[in-house]
């Protein structure tokens, strides 16, 4: 709507601005598929984005926050301001259901629910022969999987190999 | 009275770097909750930093392809973390330093990390062992600090405990495998075990600072991580059929920024850029 002679765009088609912006290295999901954007709202006349960190040393953050100024920039919005917000921290929960599924078709296993890091270390280690996850093979499909490494390509994944069909995958690991 | 030869020919070196023109910040008062504030901050950040920097000297040089992309992701972990607490540190300290100024522009002198944290990488089980001893601390000290006084401290474990339960999943499942491996691997992580036995002791050591922090349910008291730390090693050398050493000798200093000769070498090579070329970007 416009407010004098400077537009100034709702929270609605800010979020869907921001819907737009693919992740940057995972460009088949976008920021708010993501879960990583926490408020929209105006201070004032200052739009402020609010951000929030998938790993506190993910080398993909800044490239992000450069990425959603851009774009706001580039769709009009010039009183800008991003924010960061540690807690709650983010977590794999956040992601959206159709993101998953674009995970999977992507190649990427997508997190597997109500398994996320929660701190409680002694359980972690106590599990750690046991085989408490099935990740499912993006490729065919199997469940007959293994985990090859904790980490991966990206702080987020976890690299794993389908026993099957014999292809290496990325597991976008729960946290 | 002319001072003394000794005095000329070992004039306090920190001292000097500390009060060198060009700085121009007002020191925090030793002992005030600030002071304090900052040194836990720093001893928090500057672990995080150095052992993050000792694991990225990995990268390209691990055994397997895996093993290299596991270590430089911990490595990145523990970096992001730092610039978190030593963000903070910045901040309470209020002299216009950022975690960049904190990390590039300190001596040996002014770093607060364990002694743990510098010990060389070794072989890879001695990497391995070392990231072990000191993940079995730092997941539970994240957690204690989860309840700190502090929200900005609290905020910043949650985010980081959420990291390091992977750390020490990671760690704890090689120990293991590694122990309990063959004789060439068992023998190597027995070894390394033996040889970083007497670093551990000092996470469990605490001075004024703790105590201070402590009563201000900023964080916790050091001697109240033993317990948790001594249940997660023993559960875990015991499944790696590796044997606990005897001794309790514990090297200390590190915190109070009394380093090892290590930690100049390990300055040269991550500070040489900053020093050469200041606020240097790209």
């Amino acid at each position: 709507m416009p407010v004098g002679d400077v537009m100034v765009a709702s929270i609605e088609q800010v979020w869907a601005w921001l819907g737009e912006v693919p992740d940057p290295e995972i460009p088949v999901i976008s920021l708010t598929d993501l879960g990583i954007i926490r408020d929209v709202a105006y201070q004032g006349k200052t739009l402020v984005v609010t951000v929030t960190p998938t790993y506190s040393g993910c080398p993909a953050t800044s490239v992000i926050n450069f990425e959603i100024d851009k774009k706001l920039r580039d769709k009009g919005v010039s009183d800008l301001r991003l924010k960061r917000q540690l807690s709650p921290p983010w977590t794999t929960d956040w992601i959206k259901p159709a993101a998953r599924d674009a995970l999977k078709a992507y190649g990427i296993a997508p997190p597997i629910d109500g398994t996320a890091a929660d701190g409680v270390i002694a359980g972690r280690i106590a599990r750690l022969s046991g085989d408490n996850l099935r990740v499912e093979c993006p490729r065919c499909g199997s469940a007959a999987t293994e985990k090859v490494s904790q980490f991966g390509s990206t702080p987020c994944k976890a690299s794993y190999r389908c026993t099957d069909c014999l292809e290496p995958f990325d597991y976008f690991k729960c946290i | 009275m002319a001072p003394a030869m000794s005095d000329i020919m070992t004039p306090d070196a920190a001292e000097l770097a500390r009060n060198a023109p060009g700085d121009g910040r007002a020191p925090l008062a030793e002992g005030s909750p600030e002071h304090d504030l900052f040194i836990g901050l720093t001893r928090l950040g500057d672990n995080t930093l150095i052992l993050g920097h000792r694991v990225s000297e990995w990268c390209g040089h691990a055994p397997v392809l895996e093993e290299d992309i596991a270590l430089a992701n911990m490595a990145l972990d523990l970096i992001g973390q730092t610039q978190l607490w030593l963000g903070l540190a910045g901040e309470v300290e209020g002299a216009g330093r950022d975690a960049d100024a904190l990390a590039f522009r300190r001596d040996a002198w002014d770093f607060r990390n364990l002694l743990l944290v510098e010990r060389p990488n070794g072989d890879f089980g001695q990497t391995l062992m070392r990231q072990f001893l000191f993940d079995a601390w730092h997941a539970p000290m994240l957690k204690a600090l989860e309840g700190s006084s502090d929200d900005r401290i609290a905020d910043i474990a949650r985010k980081a405990g959420k990291e390091v339960a992977y750390h020490i999943e990671r760690s704890a499942d090689l120990v293991i495998r590694l122990g309990d491996g063959t004789e060439e691997s068992h023998a190597r992580m027995q070894t390394a075990l033996d040889a970083l036995w007497s670093y551990a002791g000092e996470m469990f050591i605490g001075d004024a600072t703790d105590a201070r922090l402590a009563e201000d349910g900023i964080m916790p008291a050091p001697e109240s991580l033993r317990a948790p730390w001594d249940e997660t090693i023993n559960h875990v050398l015991a499944e790696a059929t590796l044997t606990r050493p005897d001794s309790t000798f514990a090297h200390k200093g590190g915190k109070q920024g009394r380093h090892s000769e290590h930690m100049g070498h390990i300055l040269v090579s991550m500070q040489w850029l900053q020093r050469a070329y200041p606020d240097a970007r790209w």
